[in-house]
């Protein structure tokens, strides 16, 4: 097998069905909601209208003297009895607990759980609930937010700042001095998210004779047994997640952790099943789902040729009132923050600011979008400025083939690309020319029209240095994934992965890789999810690591058991392994002896007397993988290798905006991309379908908007508008590959594809339509109102 | 539970059923809590996002918009009664795995109940008029893409198949 060739590979890269579709088009997935324990009792919450308030009283008897209606918790008891949730900076007194005790800190926040026999009997318990607020003061912009005086979040934390510090790699000042030009500029980023269809929802059953808590939840979370057994204060073999959850969707955002420890802890005090499945406006509020809401204030440096010597990028982060994983979304572009570039030095100011808003998690691209946003912003700017043509520029700055590998500034070093292919290819396959026609005849006939350009980058195979770069005190250095293979008697393989899936395909992704690599039929091998309590380490399917990790410690498995069918055979034909031949998982020597499948099988599960000397008996193999290039802690300076592997998507956008009514239509959407060796195209081709379709809502429609008193005023999918199939274009993917020749089979990884790319290259489109009125806009996502307030101010002129 | 009941008769997938429904119980909620057909999802229960689409007397309607009582009397098809009597995908179902035309699954029963009767109505339908279709279902996984090739390559299956 050689990495790269898809013609080398048997099943790699072959159109082939998956492995998990029957069942969801049946109607067959197994989401938690579809869970029913027996007696298990139902979960609603009564949460803060207020934005900041103290609590001062809680009169809950009416409730409690509700037929039906099992169990009132307050806070008061909860965080007596829980640990605080992990917190990803140096700050501990930013402490967070599943409800809130004594004060409130954003509207939405929750304060009480009811549980009952069902949910409309809880939630008619929980209306009965009364409790005396009184308001405070509160922050609500992140500017104000940081400077001396402002209203304290946490006041304990003493600072609304979570995590600043300013990194400065290379010869940053020398270069802004001595470029011929420099621009500056603000580009702001709008707090939307992924929002799966499926809620975040948790069940949750304690069995005080093995003293076991069974959960099943919704989630896609690094770490999550090990959060919740600490938040519980029980030890981690206390604690058994059911991986076997389908998870209708994710998208970085089901982490659920604090759902989990409060119904964890009511299964426990109660004694009784529990379930908690968020309805939309607990999701919108309080589900801790938010994505990123970034200011960036830009500078470049550049010289007359349009090369881009240096930048500058302070980004100030609006988390919200309380921080799990989402100040380190600042940490993980900093293993790409040039961008496809060869930008020579870089100052990077990450800020990370509490206000009195819904908290902030992970999104897809875990911080990636935005910035790649705000450098593709920068290179448009540029390109502007200078007069110069935006593919000309991109083309100058571009890291070349034969540059790889290459080493950025802040230390991470990208593996391959092609990045002048992938753009020519692309814009071959839109006919750019057509295009540059189509937008020219529109804008003659009196219409907006612009094209949009992007080239981005997805880092991927998900580590976690930024974990240590963020916080000296966490030494974390591995962020390992693995695999089991059994062969059982019969001769079918099972392999048993160790984390939930959300739609990403990883049964096919697995019985693809096993198949390759035993030169089985995949369709023939089964996976399944093992429970936390049976499972191998993994670090659960975030930042594009799975084809990576999970595809890698697959492959190491399947080379293990090939090992020991190659070892049997030479064992029982008494000839060296060197000479024999595995075809088809038989193995034969040159003399023509030969020992098929079934037999190997056989012996290795029967017959101890025919195996060599110190192979185990049965026919298992796992393989826990370090992700590669890991295991270094960052430099005084702040250099890193963040991720291992760099995917490159080139995307080229035509879009008209009707003059009359703003509305802003894609007409053409083409997509260059590249992730290496794609193991199954149909899903790497989904998920950036995908991926598009979130970046135009990102960039055109969806916006967690706050009212000035704090309220969220986009809490319904009337207001949070997501794209339909009317929004989202028909779209064109060319691939091409450039092998990681860090990875087996030279895969990347694709899980943020299109989304990292998109929401740039649409406000690319949009300002290059906006360019003739001389308007532009700079922030996300432009609504249809913002557009229509921009066209008002030009006709006012 | 004090709660009162009223009686309930409807069809469901071709089966009567007969039940005591609280006046307040969504459609979505007795079909998946009561019958157990848990194929119908729900997603946002105000009407927008599409996930508990079934079939009302052959149109498709969103279950979490109407209380289980208002469905007395009627045939109700739900993605369980669109599969083939074995329970394997039917010719729609699987087109939608030729094409990969989902990825989580959670939209994906009501995507196929949308394209079932756009179909019954529209055996030959444009791709305006699929996107039209589904237009009020929303997909968070696949940008729509392999679901409009999907319901194109059934739609040429089943012309094929009429002739």
């Amino acid at each position: 097998m050689k990495a790269g060739e898809p013609s080398a590979f048997r099943y790699i890269g072959k159109p082939r069905r998956t492995k998990e579709d029957p069942r969801f088009v049946t109607g067959r997935g197994r989401y938690v909601a579809d869970i029913a324990l027996p007696g298990m009792k139902h979960i609603a919450l009564v949460t803060s209208p207020h934005a900041s308030a103290r609590i001062k009283a809680i009169r809950t008897d009416a409730a409690r003297a509700m037929e039906g209606v099992h169990y009132v918790l307050t806070g008061e008891e909860l965080c007596a009895n829980v640990d605080p949730l992990f917190v990803g900076v140096d700050a501990p007194k930013v402490a967070r607990y599943p409800l809130a005790r004594d004060v409130v800190r954003y509207a939405g926040e929750w304060v009480v759980a009811v549980v009952a026999d069902t949910r409309a009997l809880a939630e008619d318990a929980a209306e009965k609930i009364q409790i005396d607020y009184e308001p405070t003061p509160y922050v609500l912009d992140p500017e104000e937010a940081i400077l001396p005086g402002a209203v304290l979040v946490h006041p304990d934390h003493g600072s609304n700042v979570l995590y600043r510090r300013t990194f400065t790699w290379g010869p940053v000042e020398e270069d802004f001095a001595s470029a011929k030009h420099k621009i500056s500029f603000r580009a702001r980023w709008g707090r939307s998210a992924t929002v799966p269809i499926e809620t975040f929802g948790v069940a949750a059953q304690w069995d005080p004779g093995t003293q076991l808590l069974d959960v099943w939840a919704s989630i896609q979370m690094p770490k999550f047994p090990d959060q919740t057994a600490r938040a519980l204060r029980l030890p981690g073999n206390a604690v058994r997640v059911h991986f076997d959850v389908d998870v209708g969707g994710s998208y970085g955002v089901k982490r659920g952790i604090k759902h989990t420890v409060l119904v964890g802890y009511l299964a426990r005090r109660t004694g009784m099943p529990v379930r908690f499945i968020e309805d939309r406006l607990e999701n919108m509020r309080g589900g801790d789902m938010h994505g990123p809401d970034r200011i960036f204030d830009m500078q470049v440096a550049f010289e007359d040729d349009g090369t881009i010597r240096s930048l500058k990028i302070r980004a100030l982060d609006d988390v919200g009132a309380y921080a799990g994983r989402s100040p380190l979304q600042l940490g993980k572009p900093v293993g790409a923050i040039v961008g496809p570039y060869k930008i020579t030095s870089v100052e990077y100011e990450p800020i990370s600011v509490l206000t009195n808003k819904t908290a902030q998690e992970a999104v897809r691209g875990f911080g990636q979008s935005p910035t790649n946003y705000a450098i593709e912003t920068a290179i448009d700017r540029v390109a502007r400025h200078l007069g110069m043509d935006r593919i000309a520029l991109r083309k100058k700055n571009f890291i070349a083939k034969e540059q790889f590998p290459y080493l950025i500034p802040s230390g991470s070093t990208y593996d391959s690309g092609d990045y002048v292919t992938v753009l020519d290819k692309a814009l071959d396959a839109v006919r750019f020319k057509d295009l540059v026609a189509a937008r020219d005849a529109a804008r003659k006939a009196g219409r907006l029209a612009g094209i949009g350009i992007a080239t981005c980058l997805e880092p991927s195979g998900g580590n976690s240095a930024f974990e240590p770069l963020f916080n000296p005190k966490n030494q974390t250095t591995t962020w390992m994934d693995s695999c089991l293979v059994r062969v059982d008697l019969s001769g079918a393989i099972t392999g048993v992965m160790n984390t939930s899936t959300s739609g990403q395909g990883h049964e096919t992704l697995v019985s693809t890789v096993l198949g390759e690599v035993l030169e089985r039929d995949p369709d023939t091998i089964r996976v399944i999810h093992a429970d936390s309590l049976n499972a191998l380490p993994s670090n659960s399917p975030v930042g594009s690591r799975m084809a990576i990790m999970l595809g890698g410690a697959a492959a190491g498995a399947a080379k293990k058991i090939r090992a020991a069918l190659m070892a049997i055979a030479a064992h029982n034909l008494g000839v060296p392994e060197a000479s024999l031949l595995y075809c088809d998982g038989n193995v034969s020597s040159k003399a023509g002896k030969s020992l098929s499948w079934d037999q190997l099988v056989e012996i290795a599960h029967r017959q101890f007397h025919n195996l060599p000397a110190g192979l185990e008996p049965g026919l298992q193999a796992k393989f826990v993988w370090e992700v590669p290039t890991g295991g270094g802690l960052p430099t005084p300076d702040g250099r890193i290798q963040m991720y291992p592997c760099y995917s490159f998507e080139a995307h080229l956008v035509l879009l008209e905006i009707d003059p009359l009514t703003a509305q802003p239509k894609i007409l053409k959407y083409l997509c260059g991309h590249d992730c290496g060796t794609m193991i199954n195209p149909s899903i790497v081709h989904g998920m950036t379908y995908g991926g598009i379709a979130h970046g135009i809502g990102a960039a055109l429609y969806e916006k967690f908007a706050f009212s000035d008193n704090g309220q969220l005023a986009s809490q319904t999918f009337m207001d949070y508008l997501m794209p339909s199939a009317l929004e989202v274009p028909a779209i064109g993917i060319v691939d091409h590959c450039t092998p990681s020749p860090l990875t087996e089979f030279g895969q990347k990884g694709s899980g943020e594809a299109g989304y990292l790319g998109a929401p740039a290259a649409i406000a690319s489109a949009v300002n290059d339509a906006l360019a003739p009125l001389g308007q532009s806009i700079d922030e996300l996502p432009m609504t249809p109102l913002a557009l229509w307030e921009k066209l008002q101010g030009e006709r006012a002129k | 539970m004090s709660e009162k009941l009223y009686p309930l008769k409807l069809t469901v997938n071709g089966k009567q059923h007969e039940a005591q429904v609280p006046s307040r119980q969504t459609l979505v909620d007795f079909l998946r809590d009561t019958l157990r057909l848990t194929g119908t999802h729900v997603g946002c229960e105000h009407g927008i996002c599409g996930a508990c689409s079934i079939l009302l007397d052959g149109e498709p309607v969103r279950s979490c918009l109407i209380y289980a009582v208002q469905a007395e009397g009627c045939s109700v098809t739900t993605i369980e009664g669109l599969s083939l009597p074995d329970g394997t995908p039917g010719p729609l179902q699987d087109a939608f795995c030729e094409t990969h035309a989902l990825q989580c699954g959670y939209c994906t029963p009501a995507m196929i109940v949308a394209s079932h009767a756009l179909l019954e109505s529209n055996p030959t339908p444009s791709e305006a008029e699929i996107r039209d279709a589904i237009g009020g279902n929303l997909c968070r996984c696949t940008g729509y893409q392999q679901i409009v090739e999907a319901v194109q390559l059934a739609a040429g299956k089943l012309a094929k198949g009429a002739k």
